[in-house]
C-alpha cells in the first residue's frame, strides 16, 4: 500500500511534449510510472519516445488510455486551464507541477476542482513518489528506497535533502509527498497526515514546514486529536525576516502571523519530535521506530 | 509587488471609486502648483512603500501653496526607514465626520478573497484585529460570482446607519472588488474610507499589492514598479530570474530551491554564523544563473565567506561547477568559496571543480561549518 498513487496508477502528461514534461515523462518512465498518455493541443497523433499516446484533449486522453491521474507541467498562464480541462475529464487525482501560477486563476479553480471530488495537489510541488511503484512529478526516484516512513512536505530540494538523510541511512518511504509552496494548495498537511494516519503500510510520519501561514499549526491540532503514529517536524525560515516572501510565494511572515517559532511551539504542543538540523530526522525517526 | 500610493488612487479612481483629486510631484515647485490648482488647505504625503509615514514626519498640512513647497522641500529626500522619497501626493484637506476601513485581500484559508471592513478605520487594522476583534467583519467571496449586491450591503451596514451613505459604501465596495481582480491583487485596501460632513463618502487612501506572479503577462502592472524602492542588489537579481533577498550576516549564500535555501541559512545560524542573504537559483541548470549569483553576492561588502549548497535533481551538479569555474574567469572573489554538492552528475562537478584547484563536500552540515568558520576568520 502506500498513499496517492502506486503501481496501478495511470498518468496522464499534461504538457507532454513541453521542455519540462518531456524530460520529467522520460524520468517517469524511466522509473516505472505506468505513463499512459499525453496531452498537447494541436499535436494529438504524435506518439511521444514511441509508445506513449499524444492526444489534443484531456478527455480524449482519459477515453482511450482509462487514466486517473494527470500531471501538470503546462506554462503559468495556462496551467489554470489545464486544471479545469483535468477535472472536467473524470481525472480522479491532479499534481500539478507548475510554479508562479497568479493566485487568482487558483482561486477560481479550486472550487471547480473540488466540487468535482477530484484531489488536487499542489501547485508549485515536486509531485509525489511512492519508492518503487510509482512517481508522479519531479522527485529524483534515485534517492528514494521503499519503506514505512511518510513525508509530506511545503518544498522541493529540502525534501530530497531530508528524504536522502533516510535513504542513507537505511531508513525506507511509504510515500513522499509535496505539497507546494503556494499560498493556495489543493492538498494540505491534515489531508496527507489523515492518509498517513489510514495507511497500514505507513509506520511514522516525517513533516517538513516552513514560514508563512497557519497550515503547520492547524496539522499539530489534527495531530494531537487524530494523529496515532509518531510524527517528526521541521519549519524552514527561522532567520527569515517579516513581511518578505521568501522564494516560495507562501512562504512570506506576515504582521506576526506565520513565524518559524509559533509553528514549532505548535509542534511541541503536539508532543512531535522536532528537527533543529535537516540531519536529526535520522535520530529523531530511528527511535520512534523502534 | 508593493506599489505607490498615487498609483493605487489611479487603479480605484479608474474604476470609479470616490475621493479627492490631487496629484504627484517631485519637485517644491510642482507641489506648489498642484496645491494652487487644489485651492485651500492641502496634505503633502511621501510616496514610499513603508507604513508609518506620518510618524515618520512624512505627512505635512500645507495652509497655502507656499506652505505646500515648504513641505514638499522638506520631504521629498528624507529617509523613511532606509527607503529616500522621491516623490510626494498633494491632495485637498478633507474636512472628516468619520473614518472607516475597506479592505480586500486573498485569503489562504478560505482560498478566496475576504472583504475585511471596520468602523474603527484611519488605524493599523491588525490593531484592530487584536484588540476589539468585535469590530471586524470578514466576508469571504466566492471568486465564481464575484460580490453579490446583498453582501455589499450588509457589509455597509456595518460601518454606516445613514442609507444613502450604505449605498454609496456597498458601490465602493464592489468597484474595489473590481480592481483587486482585474489587476491581479493580493491586497486591496482604503484605509480610511471617510464621511465628510455633507455627508459624501470618499476613499481617502489607498493601498494595492499585486501577486507577482500576474506581472510576466502584464505588462501593464509591471510597468508601475519603481526600481528605487527595491535595495540595487535585489533589483539586479530579479532581473537576472533569481530570488534574492539581502540579510544583515556576513555568509553569503547560493542555494537551489526556497525551502533549502532557508533551511541553508537557518543551519549557518546553528552553527553560529549569520546569513548575509537568501538566494535561490531556482531548479534549471544555466551556469550563467551561478555567474549572476556570485556577481550580485559579492557587492555585499559584509560578505567574508560564501556557501554553494546545491542538492542536484533537475539541478545539474556539474551546470554549477561549470558556473562557478566560469565566475571565477570573469572575475575574482576575495573571500573564500565553499562548495557543497550532491546528487545529479556529481563525480562530473567534483573533477570540473578541481580542475580548478576547488574542493567540494558533500554533506551540508560539514559545508556550513566551514564556511562559518572561514567567514569568522575572515571577520
Amino acid at each position: 500500500m502506500s498513499v496517492f498513487v502506486n503501481k496501478a496508477t495511470r498518468v496522464l502528461v499534461q504538457g507532454i511534449t513541453g521542455r519540462e514534461g518531456s524530460f520529467h515523462a522520460r524520468q517517469m518512465l524511466e522509473y516505472g510510472t505506468q505513463v499512459v498518455g499525453g496531452v498537447t493541443p494541436g499535436k494529438g497523433g504524435q506518439v511521444f519516445e514511441g509508445k506513449v499516446p499524444v492526444f489534443n484533449t484531456v478527455a480524449e486522453a482519459v477515453t482511450a488510455t482509462g487514466a486517473d491521474t494527470a500531471v501538470v507541467y503546462v506554462p503559468p498562464t495556462a496551467a489554470a486551464s489545464a486544471l479545469f480541462e483535468a477535472a472536467d475529464a473524470g481525472i480522479s487525482l491532479i499534481v500539478c507541477i507548475t510554479e508562479g501560477i497568479p493566485v487568482q486563476h487558483v482561486a477560481r479553480a479550486m472550487p471547480y476542482v473540488r466540487a468535482r471530488g477530484v484531489r488536487l495537489i499542489g501547485p508549485n510541488c515536486p509531485g509525489l513518489i511512492t519508492p518503487g511503484e510509482s512517481k508522479v512529478g519531479i522527485i529524483p526516484g534515485s534517492i528514494c528506497l521503499p519503506g514505512r516512513v511518510g513525508l509530506v512536505s511545503r518544498s522541493g530540494t529540502l525534501t530530497y535533502e531530508i528524504v536522502n538523510h533516510l535513504t542513507k541511512a537505511g531508513i525506507g518511504q511509504s510515500t513522499c509527498v509535496g505539497i507546494g509552496g503556494d499560498p493556495l494548495i489543493g492538498t494540505n498537511f491534515i489531508d496527507v497526515l489523515r492518509a498517513f494516519q489510514d495507511d497500514p503500510d505507513t509506520d511514522a510520519i516525517v513533516m517538513m514546514g516552513e514560514i508563512g501561514g497557519t497550515d503547520e499549526q492547524q496539522a499539530a491540532e489534527f495531530i494531537k486529536s487524530h494523529v496515532t503514529k509518531p510524527v517528526v517536524g521541521f519549519i524552514a525560515g527561522q532567520t527569515a525576516p517579516k513581511g518578505r516572501r521568501m522564494g516560495h510565494a507562501g512562504a512570506i511572515i506576515s504582521g506576526s502571523s506565520g513565524t518559524a517559532e509559533e509553528k514549532l511551539a505548535a509542534f511541541a504542543a503536539a508532543g512531535m519530535g522536532i528537527m533543529k538540523r535537516p540531519v536529526d530526522v535520522i535520530e529523531l525517526v530511528r527511535e520512534r521506530l523502534k | 509587488m508593493n506599489i505607490h500610493e498615487y498609483q493605487a488612487r489611479a487603479l480605484l479612481k479608474a474604476a470609479g471609486v470616490p475621493m479627492l483629486d490631487g496629484d504627484v510631484a517631485s519637485t517644491p515647485p510642482v507641489a506648489e502648483a498642484i496645491a494652487r490648482r487644489i485651492g485651500g488647505k492641502v496634505v503633502v504625503k511621501a510616496q514610499v512603500h513603508v507604513g508609518g509615514r506620518g510618524k515618520a514626519g512624512g505627512v505635512k498640512l500645507a495652509a497655502n501653496p507656499g506652505e505646500a513647497a515648504d513641505a514638499a522641500e522638506r520631504i521629498l529626500g528624507m529617509q523613511i526607514r532606509g527607503l529616500t522619497v522621491h516623490k510626494v501626493l498633494v491632495v485637498p484637506a478633507a474636512d472628516i465626520s468619520s473614518e472607516a476601513y475597506v479592505g480586500l485581500i486573498m485569503d489562504r484559508e478560505t482560498q478566496r478573497p475576504v472583504f475585511m471592513v471596520s468602523p474603527a478605520g484611519g488605524i493599523d487594522i491588525e490593531e484592530v484585529a487584536a484588540k476589539t476583534p468585535e469590530k471586524i467583519r470578514r466576508l469571504p467571496v466566492d471568486p465564481t460570482y464575484g460580490l453579490l449586491p446583498h453582501q455589499a450591503l450588509a457589509l455597509a451596514f456595518f460601518l454606516y446607519k445613514d442609507f444613502a451613505q450604505v449605498k454609496a459604501a456597498a458601490q465602493i465596495m464592489e468597484r474595489l472588488y473590481t480592481v483587486f481582480t482585474h489587476n491581479g491583487c493580493s491586497l486591496a485596501e482604503i484605509n480610511p474610507l471617510v464621511t465628510t460632513p455633507d455627508g459624501r463618502v470618499l476613499a481617502l487612501d489607498a493601498k494595492v499589492v499585486i501577486d507577482d506572479n500576474e506581472l510576466f503577462w502584464r505588462p501593464d502592472l509591471e510597468e508601475l514598479r519603481d526600481e528605487s524602492e527595491e535595495p540595487p542588489a535585489e533589483a539586479a537579481a530579479r532581473r537576472a530570474n533569481l530570488s534574492f533577498i539581502k540579510l544583515d550576516g556576513n555568509v553569503g549564500c547560493v542555494v537551489n530551491g526556497a525551502g533549502l535555501a532557508m533551511a541553508t541559512m537557518d543551519l549557518v545560524k546553528y552553527y553560529g554564523g549569520e546569513p548575509a542573504n537568501f538566494l535561490d537559483i531556482g531548479g534549471s541548470s544555466n551556469p550563467e544563473k551561478v555567474v549572476n549569483a556570485l556577481k550580485i553576492i559579492t557587492t555585499d561588502p559584509n560578505v567574508k565567506a560564501i556557501l554553494f549548497n546545491i542538492f542536484g535533481g533537475i539541478t545539474r551538479t556539474d551546470d554549477v561547477a561549470n558556473g562557478i569555474k566560469t565566475a571565477l574567469a570573469q572575475f575574482p572573489v576575495k573571500v573564500p568559496i565553499v562548495v557543497r554538492l550532491t546528487g545529479t552528475n556529481e563525480a562530473e562537478a567534483f573533477r570540473i571543480l578541481q580542475g580548478i584547484g576547488m574542493t567540494a563536500l558533500s554533506d551540508m552540515d560539514e559545508a556550513v561549518q566551514q564556511v562559518v568558520r572561514a567567514a569568522k576568520g575572515a571577520a
